[in-house]
């Protein structure tokens, strides 16, 4: 049973169309890489498929863990809030969106717990310590306020704050954006062990051809609000079908 | 009563306006109901929202006692009497046991209120969460879909960096297990009195136009973690002039050699226990006058 299934999304920004019928499956444990160039709607296709955007036509199912199929914007808003804050999971390409920068690291982590319902510090605390560990960042920092960390430290933060709660499904919209090089080759290390080992399924848009092959299970090309190609990552990348395709993987440089 | 102001000082069609806002708080413990609020004789911040409340529920039978801090004596407490004194005649008292209608600022008093008793506050600030989120779309949003981790955000930060909660007055309560709501900025060793407290509890916020309540016998809970509770704040020692342990305490600087004192905060709780005897470290007896 796919976790997230969506058939014939189209969205229109006036003349633009952003989606035009895009049919996406997602299974449970499972990466899939959404891939093209910028503006082709990798980014709308995310947020309409995590339900904070809502597309002209189509539908996206998402199967929670009894079992049942939930239409994803049919949904009432408090039961998609509780999903956004229980079950999935976004990293967005800035941290700062996500992160609260006067709160402490600490809290920034603790906060989708206590969201949940959590209301013993202690525990609270540890959780945020260990998570903080996990993402490699040093325990004794967990007080400190979110503007004195790196880019990448506040990417990581990120990341730890968005797993705390062991989500089924995480979104993530340009992961290692912004990051130099050696910081994201650790970020997508650290990303893949995670997903690993907690198997989380994730919806991955990225630009960067070699983040998908090294995080995804799966890959989709896009171009101009088309899915044009789709299939296993390493099939897809060493052997492109789709003319785009070829382009997109031809024009990677090699170091 | 003076003539030419219709009882009350407010006209008819406002009481009415904020009664049906009233109703309609009492009917959603802790929910904050927009009213028209209009201009009062007296400045924002003086009680403008309480004063408004208190003339839509006075009667004429009504007894009205007003306190300030504590104190029926101070100036807000004197000229807010005086008005519905002036405008409604009614009969005003300083005894918490004599009143029907009690409006108050910063405290709630000692002595236990009865069902027959409504307590008036008045809120400079309705919205709990508007330290922590300044769009009030937002706010209203997490209102509506009772998304309150935020404040415990706050509660954590606390415990982070002082090692305990440090909030002393306007503590954020949840009301009937379903609103976050601010008590106005009354002690949070006041809190517990709002737990199933018999008396109607209103709030009135004059310059943010938000009208709530708390019905009697409602369930109002101090939020705070299982392992740090929510505790009173007060000060370590007696009342200086009734000896007084159970009452919350004002420290009034004496002299300029670090004197000090401990007072109860409610003047009409300290003047009732002096008169039945009970003498502080610092006081004098009065009832042997």
């Amino acid at each position: 049973m796919t976790l997230l299934r969506a058939r014939g999304l189209s969205l229109r920004f006036k003349t633009i169309r952003a989606l035009d019928d895009v049919a996406v499956d997602l299974w449970p444990g499972e990466v899939l890489a959404i891939v093209g160039e910028s503006g082709s709607g990798k980014t709308t296709l995310l947020n309409v498929l995590s339900g904070r955007i809502a597309p002209d036509a189509g539908t996206v199912w998402y199967t929670d863990p009894e079992g049942e199929e939930h239409d994803v914007h049919a949904m009432p808003a408090p039961a998609l809030r509780t999903l956004h804050r229980s079950d999935w999971g976004f990293v967005h390409q800035d941290p700062r969106q996500n992160l609260r920068m006067n709160v402490s690291a600490g809290g920034n982590v603790g906060e989708r717990l206590m969201a949940r319902g959590a209301r013993h510090y202690g525990n609270i605390r540890a959780e945020a310590i260990d998570w903080l560990t996990q993402v490699e960042i040093d325990a004794n920092r967990v007080d400190d306020l979110p503007r004195t960390f790196s880019g990448g430290m506040l990417q990581r933060l990120q990341i730890a704050r968005t797993l705390v709660t062991h989500p089924r499904l995480v979104f993530m919209d340009e992961p290692t954006g912004g990051l130099d090089v050696s910081v994201q080759a650790r970020l997508l290390d650290l990303i893949r062990t995670l997903v690993a080992r907690l198997g989380i399924a994730a919806v991955l848009v990225t630009h960067d051809i070699a983040v998908a092959r090294l995080l995804a299970h799966r890959i989709a090309v896009m171009q101009r609000g088309r899915v044009v190609e789709t299939g296993l990552t390493d099939q897809v990348l060493d052997d492109p079908q789709h003319a785009y395709t070829q382009l997109l993987v031809s024009s990677v440089l090699q170091a | 009563m003076t003539e030419g102001y219709n009882f009350a000082y407010l006209d008819e069609q406002t009481k009415r306006m904020i009664r049906r806002a009233l109703l309609k708080a009492v009917a959603i413990p802790g929910h904050q109901v927009p009213f028209g609020s209009r201009e009062m004789p007296l400045p924002y911040g003086w009680g403008t929202g309480g004063i408004q409340v208190t003339a839509s529920i006075l009667g004429s039978a009504d007894v009205l006692k007003v306190i300030d801090q504590g104190a029926d004596d101070t100036t807000n407490a004197v000229s807010i009497r005086r008005f519905f004194a002036k405008t409604a005649g009614v009969a005003t008292t300083t005894h918490t046991a004599d009143a029907t209608v009690i409006q108050t600022r910063h405290r709630i008093p000692e002595k236990t209120l009865r069902d027959d008793q409504i307590i008036v506050y008045q809120v400079p600030q309705p919205e709990p969460l508007f330290r922590l989120e300044s769009s009030r779309v937002e706010t209203r949003r997490m209102h509506g879909l009772a998304d309150y981790g935020l404040m415990h955000v706050k509660l954590y930060e606390d415990v982070a960096r002082f090692g305990q909660i440090s909030i002393s007055y306007d503590y954020p309560v949840l009301v009937n297990q379903r609103y976050l709501m601010s008590p106005s900025p009354i002690p949070a060793f006041d809190n517990p009195k709002m737990d199933r407290m018999p008396a109607l509890q209103l709030f009135g916020a004059g310059r943010e136009k938000r009208i709530y309540a708390i019905p009697p016998w409602t369930e109002v809970r101090s939020l705070d973690f299982d392992d740090h509770p929510f505790r009173a704040i007060n000060a370590p020692e007696p009342c200086g002039l009734c000896g007084a342990t159970d009452s919350y305490l004002d420290e009034v600087i004496t002299d300029d050699h670090g004197g000090r004192l401990f007072v109860c905060s409610d003047t009409d709780h300290c003047a009732e226990r002096r008169s039945a005897g009970h003498i502080g470290k610092d006081g004098f007896a009065e009832a042997a006058e």
